[in-house]
């Protein structure tokens, strides 16, 4: 009984210290920043299709994702991305570039414990399970419509 | 006129993509990890209902860059191959048609883990 009432009482002091994320401001913040992230992408994009004519839409495509987790793995090797992703929230963490931190970050953290250890381990905390969902569920799909063109 | 047009749809797409993941943390608690997943069984399921082309038609960047795009990108990675290898490209579909931007983001995490130092949290 005695544990239950301590229990209670620490939940609500918890309760107390956990910082309030005010959602409308956060709201707003992750939608502006996560569509000036697309609206980059899209630029990047438009260049590329500019200045190299001969590109095909697909390959264009890959080269502007690969440019856009370039930057923000640079971002968070300078430590500035993590500070983008305090203030937006979502609008850091849902485009291609917070795939890009989720991965870099930890690496860098855990350098301390070495090379395979550290970086190499760790690299995956966040992104294994991206991957490993991702490469499960369209192996569905597609296992699905070879299925389908059985018939 | 026209560009700026198209430019404000991949505003305003991508804007409200990243408002939902938004929404999601603050009325889940979620993780940033389960984010990612959610968002990348989104892509697979848009593209495998066979929507994702149309959304993408209008929002371009602002469906493509969000994580969804991945999704999307394996899922149609692993239709198109089989269409052309059968069985086969159930396995070697999804991940050929992502793999730039998976080894991408492991070479630059690798190279600039190597380089930078961890900024301590404040």
């Amino acid at each position: 009984m005695e544990d239950k009432k301590r229990n209670e009482a620490y939940n609500r002091y918890v309760k107390a210290k956990i910082p309030k994320t005010h959602a409308w401001p956060s709201l707003f913040n992750s939608f502006w920043v996560g569509g000036v992230i697309c609206v980059m992408g899209q630029g990047i994009n438009d260049l590329l299709m500019l200045a190299f004519p001969s590109l095909s839409q697909q390959s264009a495509w890959a080269y502007t994702l690969i440019i856009l987790i370039f930057i923000a793995s640079f971002l968070t090797g300078i430590g500035v991305y993590d500070q983008i992703g305090k203030f937006a929230g979502g609008g850091s963490i849902v485009p291609i570039t917070g795939f890009s931190n989720s991965i870099t970050s930890p690496s860098i953290e855990f350098k301390s414990e070495g090379i395979i250890y550290g970086i190499c381990v760790k690299m995956f905390t966040i992104a294994g399970p991206v991957i490993v969902f991702g490469v499960v569920s369209s192996m569905v799909v597609g296992f699905i419509y070879w299925i389908i063109s059985l018939f | 006129m026209e560009i700026f047009l198209s430019y404000l749809w991949v505003f305003l797409i991508g804007g409200l993509v990243c408002m939902l993941g938004e929404l999601l943390i603050i009325t889940t608690n979620i993780t940033s990890a389960r984010i990612l997943v959610t968002f990348v069984l989104i892509g697979v399921f848009l593209e495998a209902i066979d929507v994702f082309d149309y959304i993408s038609d209008f929002a371009k960047a602002g469906i493509n860059v969000p994580i969804i795009g991945f999704g999307a990108s394996l899922a149609k990675g692993a239709i198109s191959a089989v269409k052309t290898h059968g069985l086969l490209g159930v396995f070697t579909g999804g991940l050929t048609a992502t793999a730039g931007g998976i080894a991408a983001a492991i070479f630059f995490a690798f190279i600039f883990a190597l380089i930078f130092k961890s900024h301590t949290k404040k």
